[in-house]
């Protein structure tokens, strides 16, 4: 168990160091802050004393050093837009952005997954038929398209709710279900999958042979079996609280981190959209380890057999 | 003696593909009964439509009672006690067959509450006793394990367990050996024998295997294509098998005793269910098929040596010349 554990730490800190790195080559190999930020028609004396500033004008190796040494003594950097701590422009947004993400969360979970499992369960009938057609029709429609689709009919034609903007919870109300629809829609139709396999499942027979009620077939043999391909997704789910809200947040002009990350890869604010990066990767891999434990508690067999 | 089961008519198809022409078939009480056939004829079918455990896209027809209680047609509550409680069953493949999330003792304490109302610690010491009975050596230190833990012998033999916990009058027992190797499935067989003499239950054994159903048999139905085609007493089949297919399954046996000679598998296969042949429908693989047996089908009719036989030729009764060659094998006889 504690091997299991470690090994698992040590693949997510390697992971967190791969996005780190990548993210920081990238962003350096793909466009000039200098040029962003001052304008094009700057003397080259300005760009340079702006480059020796940032430490932009050292070897990409150098500059990776001292960023590196920097986040390990806990420094993000400025922003290279107002010189605030990009940590703290950063974690401003979060709230708003948890705002959003964590009831679309749940109503993922709390619609995706029932609808799934009734589905299974009352396979091949209408209501089967018809979950199965919203699933697909939920997870193809792209966000940006449910989102206008979702503004015409409510904001613009109805006037029931704000398009756009923060404040109330009804502003979050559209954002929310955009953001959860492909969700519940991968969900229903994984949970449904996962539900029918496992009821075909010969220990599941047994169970009904053994004079088990049906209600507690599904529920204490079959439900703790296809837990265990959910938990997956679900993870998914979660690990992306932070960073799902990228198109949503910037169709309602939602002040989050995605539209931060937008706004400030545009700049070429280094410092920002590394942060940025850093705690999305940070969420997904601690949620990937949460999976992980999970699995092993879920399921017996997982917990002998090493890591692979 | 009134039977503890009555089969009646039963048929069962799927998507309208009869799989199941008609069964008649009787258990009696505490007797052990064989059923026999190549795979896809429709045994396990029978006894999954009796107790209700086909899928909802099966449809199933015909009478099936235990006792005085009807099971087809009863609601599911009722079914439920009977499953376990008074009919048991268990599997060809025990690994698959136990929940691998949850803890063996749970899964046999779960039938020991459904069934004979115990929980707690008179459930945990009734679940220790069957685990001792089935022969699972340190119960209590392996009470808490999750089916994985154990090898596929040892879930068979949690399987009877289970089976047990409900002390059913009837235990059918779906090729309960196929999946494991030579030893053990003789130390299961010979528990399922020494099981029924104890508790005083009736089995239904099927099997491919019949060496196996002949140790653990009396009675012995053969099935083919749906159908029931020859029944009998053990001792009868064995000794003088007259449906040619019951024939051919024999000289498809390799033999332990007696000379050394060539196995005969039967020619070709079993009949696709979609495109059963018009008359008896083992009649294209059947070498003493004549015109009649392809137009025709014979029905399963009692003979005057007690035995069922479904053939317009059958073979004769009187020993033939080969009859060195099917000299009863071993412990056919008691
Ligand atoms: N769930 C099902 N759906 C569709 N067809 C089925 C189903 N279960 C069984 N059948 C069909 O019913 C027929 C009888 O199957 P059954 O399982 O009873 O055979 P069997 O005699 O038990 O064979 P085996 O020795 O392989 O277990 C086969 O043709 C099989 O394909
Ligand atoms: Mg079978």
């Amino acid at each position: 168990m504690i091997t299991f554990v470690l090994i698992r730490l040590v693949r997510a800190v390697v992971t967190v160091l791969a996005v780190m790195t990548f993210a920081f080559v990238v962003l350096r190999m793909s466009g000039d802050p200098a040029q962003v930020l001052l304008g094009p028609d700057l003397p080259q004396e300005a760009v340079d004393a702006f480059r020796k500033e940032w430490g932009l004008d050292a070897p990409l190796w150098q500059q990776y050093l001292s960023y590196f040494r920097a986040i390990l003594s806990g420094d993000f950097g400025l922003s290279m837009r107002d010189r605030s701590p990009a940590i703290e422009l950063v974690l401003d947004r979060v709230p708003a952005t948890l705002q959003l993400t964590l009831p679309a969360l749940l109503l993922k979970l709390g619609i995706g997954i029932p609808a799934g499992i009734y589905a299974a369960l009352h396979r091949d009938s209408a209501v089967d038929r018809g979950v199965i057609f919203l699933a697909i029709l939920g997870f193809t429609i792209p966000s940006f398209v449910m989102g206008l689709v979702l503004v015409l009919i409510f904001a613009v034609t109805l006037h029931w709710l704000p398009s756009g903007g923060i404040g109330t919870w009804q502003h979050a109300l559209l954002p929310a279900i955009t953001m959860s629809i492909g969700g519940i829609g991968i969900l229903a139709r994984f949970s449904r999958s996962a539900m029918i396999e496992v009821m075909g499942q010969p220990y599941i027979r047994t169970a009904s042979a053994k004079g088990v009620r049906w209600q507690d077939v599904v529920r204490g043999h079959a439900l703790p079996n296809a837990a265990v391909p959910i938990v997956t997704i679900v993870g998914f789910m979660v690990g992306s609280v932070i960073s799902g809200a990228v198109v949503v947040e910037t169709i309602f002009s939602w002040p989050g981190i995605g539209r931060l990350l937008i706004v400030s890869v545009a700049n070429r604010d280094l410092a920002v959209v590394q942060c940025i990066l850093l705690i999305i990767a940070a969420v997904m891999v601690v949620s990937n380890l949460v999976v992980d434990l999970l699995y092993g508690w879920l399921d017996p067999r997982l917990r002998a057999q090493p890591a692979h | 003696m009134t039977n503890l089961v009555e089969i009646r008519d039963l048929k069962v198809a799927f998507d309208s593909v009869p799989v199941l022409h008609g069964i008649d078939l009787d258990v009696r009480p505490g007797e052990a009964l064989g059923l026999v056939g190549e795979s896809g004829c429709g045994k396990s079918v029978t006894w999954l439509a009796a107790l209700g455990l086909l899928p909802s896209k099966a449809s199933v027809s015909g009478r099936v009672t235990l006792g005085d209680t009807d099971l087809t047609g009863a609601p599911r509550t009722q079914l439920e006690q009977v499953r376990g409680g008074r009919i048991a069953m268990i599997f060809q493949d025990p690994s698959s067959a136990l929940n691998p999330v949850l803890k063996v003792g749970r899964q046999l304490c779960e039938a020991l509450k459904l069934h004979r109302g115990l929980t707690g610690k008179p459930a945990k010491q009734e679940a220790l006793r069957l685990m001792d009975m089935v022969g699972i050596p340190d119960a209590r230190g392996r009470f808490a394990l999750y089916p994985h833990e154990f090898s596929g012998g040892q879930c068979q033999r949690l399987m009877i367990a289970m089976a047990l916990a409900g002390e059913p009058d009837l235990l059918i027992a779906d090729e309960p050996t196929t999946a494991l190797d030579a030893t053990i499935q003789a130390q299961i067989l010979d528990l399922l024998v020494r099981l029924r003499a104890e508790m005083n239950m009736a089995t239904v054994f099927i099997s491919h295997d019949l060496g196996a159903v002949a140790q653990v048999c009396e009675r012995v139905c053969v099935m083919y294509a749906g159908r029931i085609v020859e029944q009998g007493a053990v001792g009868q089949l064995f000794d003088r098998p007259r449906h040619p297919y019951t024939r051919g399954l024999f000289d498809a046996l390799p033999r332990l005793d007696g000379p050394r000679v060539a196995l005969t598998p039967i020619q070709g296969t079993v009949p696709d269910p979609r495109k059963l042949p018009a008359g008896c429908a083992f009649a294209p693989r059947c070498t003493h098929a004549r015109d009649f047996c392809h137009g025709e089908r014979p029905d399963l009719l009692a003979q005057r040596d007690g035995r069922h036989l479904a053939c317009a030729y059958p073979l004769p009764e009187a020993p033939a010349a080969r009859e060195d060659v099917h000299a009863p094998r071993e412990g056919v006889h008691p």
